[in-house]
């Protein structure tokens, strides 16, 4: 009996390495529970995809060599404290090679202290805050457009139609959304707008009814803010509730969600910033073309993929060209070779800074801006910015 | 000014509702000395209930409260059985750890089937205008309904044969024992009528705002809150400290950045535990006195 349990034990340490050298291990926390939960397992999807189409053409090319992709996951309760503790794990134990972010500005910031703690790259697909980026941080990479751009769209659309709009900010306060704001609010004076209410909420907040009384008192006629997506919803209902009189409503990330129309007449004319739609028009030189990307997620999930989903792709894409064109899995090289990167695919132009002062940090990508109109009696979601994505002019002032 | 006197009136609709939630928590604290934790995922419950009936049922958004209301008891009773009988009695940690077992539970069951998405309920009834200012009428809908709701409360516990048992088992458990209350069924009773009560509290306030399986703990702090100031064990305190709560917030709001509310409230929860340690009843007894 020992004979053939020390038979089975060498058995299982024989194949260990052959498995470790075919496979490239991906580790990364999910906001599986927790109020992050439905961005960050539409990051995670997109992900999916990625692997496994990867892995059905037979891995990641490196040389001769074919390398089938893995995932290792944690649900992080979209918490932070669970971040740190989950991502020493995944590099220690579950010897993670290559690292995808957490979902939220805030807990990418708290997995990169982890992730530059040990050298593993760390692509970002859900961290838009540019701060982190400016810590020195050597192997993190984000690849979405960052938070200091998100109303760059709204503001420049918004000054065709009212040069003289006075914006009440209302926002979380959360990482993202204050570097969101903080630079929208220097945009907006640049464009010859007025401030009208300047307030943040705490991100558990669920009644707005106070706050809108607030931004109705401001004299506002347009409305900047959100967070996330329970704050932003309801935030959009309680405005329609509340009758706010707002021309314009500009609410981050939660518009962005196909489930957000659920809402009804409430999210008739919101616009929400997007890193992506399905609607852009992007000529991808490697990877699938936006129409493929849709059309394979949607037969996937039988849903249609949103910005989350197809941020969640790209990043699994843009290792892929890294490791590709590095011919190698080491890390020094496949680093190298993002610094390199100025790549065209279905989510748009993707390239990095390599400054030591801001190194990582996305410089080529650009947002869309999207408006729920209501299209024979059914909301749809329509591209109003910028000119080359737009498939509706904006709907201006809201019903 | 005008501002300011919406924000007032709005504060008192949505403390109204409030004060229904802790009215539920301080029953159960009066009756049997057990801190619910339960009451938040009792609340969600009540939302989800509302939801799925009208989404899957189509039954008409305000005629879903009798039936979250009995739905309430129902599974208030079996609860009580469950998890928190064979703790009465025992020092309170026990019951604090068996209501938060119970409620990690039931939370956890309902990530796992719906995730933490947002769900609203489609409700919408006419308000009424006071120059820009617009007071909607799901708002006004749940003030009047908890009002009511109070007012069947008051004469259960105080007009009816089953409420004088209730209040019996309160004041005295072994005297009520002695004069032959089945004081175990008083209990569960309680309990339920505990539940049925933060239920149609998620009822309400699922027609005001969206909601996740999250929401409870949001709600299950105003309770706790709202329970310490009006006393604990008093349910018609619970619906005044509600309201009052409502006010506050209602006239703190357009002075200061709504970050600070909590804390207001949280500073008033205080000096409400050390100057009044029996709440905003306790004040106006001694005023009478």
């Amino acid at each position: 009996m020992k004979k053939i349990l020390l038979a089975a034990a060498l058995g299982v340490f024989a194949a260990m390495p052959a498995f470790a050298d075919n496979t490239i291990t991906i580790g990364m926390t999910v906001s599986k529970t927790g109020p992050l939960n439905v961005d960050s397992v539409s990051q995670l999807r997109g992900s999916e995809l990625w692997r496994d189409e990867v892995n059905a053409a037979g891995g990641i090319k490196v040389g001769n060599k074919h390398y089938k992709v893995r995932f290792v996951e944690y649900d992080d309760q979209s918490v932070g404290g669970r971040v740190q503790q989950l991502y020493t794990r995944l590099i220690l134990q579950d010897k993670a090679q290559f690292l995808f972010g957490p979902y939220s500005s805030g807990l990418v910031a708290t997995a990169a202290v982890i992730s530059e703690q040990y050298g593993k790259i760390m692509l970002i697909g859900g961290g838009a805050e540019g701060k982190t980026y400016t810590l020195g941080n050597k192997y993190l990479f984000q690849c979405i457009t960052r938070a200091g751009e998100y109303l760059s769209g709204a503001i420049a659309e918004l000054k065709e139609h009212n040069p003289h709009a006075k914006i009440a900010f209302v926002y979380s306060d959360d990482p993202f959304s204050k570097a969101v704001v903080a630079a929208a609010k220097k945009a907006a004076v640049a464009a010859g707008f007025t401030v009208a209410m300047d307030e943040s909420y705490p991100p558990s907040t669920t009644d707005f009814t106070a706050v809108i009384n607030k931004v109705i008192s401001s004299g506002a006629d347009t409305f900047f803010g959100g967070g996330h997506y329970a704050d932003g919803a309801t935030l959009a209902r309680q405005l329609h509730d509340q009758k706010a009189g707002m021309k314009w409503v500009s609410i981050l990330v939660a518009p962005d969600s196909e489930k957000f129309k659920t809402l009804g007449a409430a999210a008739d004319g919101i616009t929400v910033p997007s890193q992506w739609e399905p609607q852009v028009k992007y000529k991808a030189d490697f990877g699938p073309s936006v129409e493929q990307f849709t059309a394979e997620y949607v037969l996937k999930y039988k849903d249609l993929p949103d910005y989350h989903a197809a941020s969640g792709y790209v990043v699994g894409l843009i290792l892929q060209h890294a490791i590709e064109q590095a011919h190698s899995i080491d890390p020094e090289k496949v680093t190298a070779a993002l610094n390199k990167t100025d790549a065209h695919t279905f989510f748009g132009q993707v390239k990095f800074a390599t400054d030591p002062g801001h190194h990582g940090l996305q410089v080529a990508h650009q947002m869309v801006l999207a408006q729920w109109q209501m299209k024979d009696g059914k909301l749809v979601k329509q591209m109003v910015w910028p000119d080359a994505a737009r498939t509706a002019a904006v709907v201006y002032p809201l019903p | 000014m005008l501002g300011l006197l919406a924000s007032i009136l709005d504060g008192v609709l949505i403390g109204a509702v409030y004060g229904l939630a802790g009215m539920g928590i301080t029953l159960i604290w009066g009756v049997m000395d057990v801190v619910n934790l339960t009451h938040g995922a009792m609340i969600v419950a009540g939302m989800f209930g509302t939801y799925l009936l009208v989404s899957a049922a189509g039954i008409p958004v305000y005629a879903t409260l009798p039936i979250v209301l009995v739905g309430g008891f129902l599974v208030g009773v079996p609860l009580y059985w469950i998890a928190v009988h064979r703790v009465i009695g025992q020092p309170p940690l026990m019951s604090l750890l068996s209501t938060f077992a119970v409620n990690l539970v039931l939370v956890g069951l309902g990530t796992a089937v719906w995730g933490t998405d947002l769900f609203n309920v489609p409700a919408s009834l006419p308000g009424f205008s006071m120059g820009r200012y617009t007071f909607p009428g799901t708002h006004l809908m749940a003030a009047a309904l908890t009002a009511v709701i109070a007012g069947v409360l008051y004469l259960f516990l105080y007009r009816t044969r089953i409420g004088k048992a209730v209040r019996a088992v309160s004041a005295n458990r072994e005297a009520a024992e002695l004069v032959g209350i089945p004081t175990a069924r008083v209990l569960a009773m309680a309990f339920g009528i505990g539940v049925a009560l933060a239920c149609v509290a998620g009822m309400l306030i699922s027609t005001m705002f969206p909601f996740t399986v999250l929401s409870g703990d949001a709600y299950q702090l105003k309770s706790f809150l709202v329970t310490v100031l009006g006393g604990l064990g008093n349910p018609t305190g619970a619906l005044v400290a509600g309201v009052a709560l409502g006010l506050v917030e209602g006239l703190t709001t357009p002075f200061v950045p709504v970050s600070w509310t909590l804390v207001i409230e949280f500073v008033l929860f205080v000096v409400v535990l050390i100057a009044v340690p029996g709440g905003l009843m306790q004040l106006l007894r001694w005023r009478r006195s």
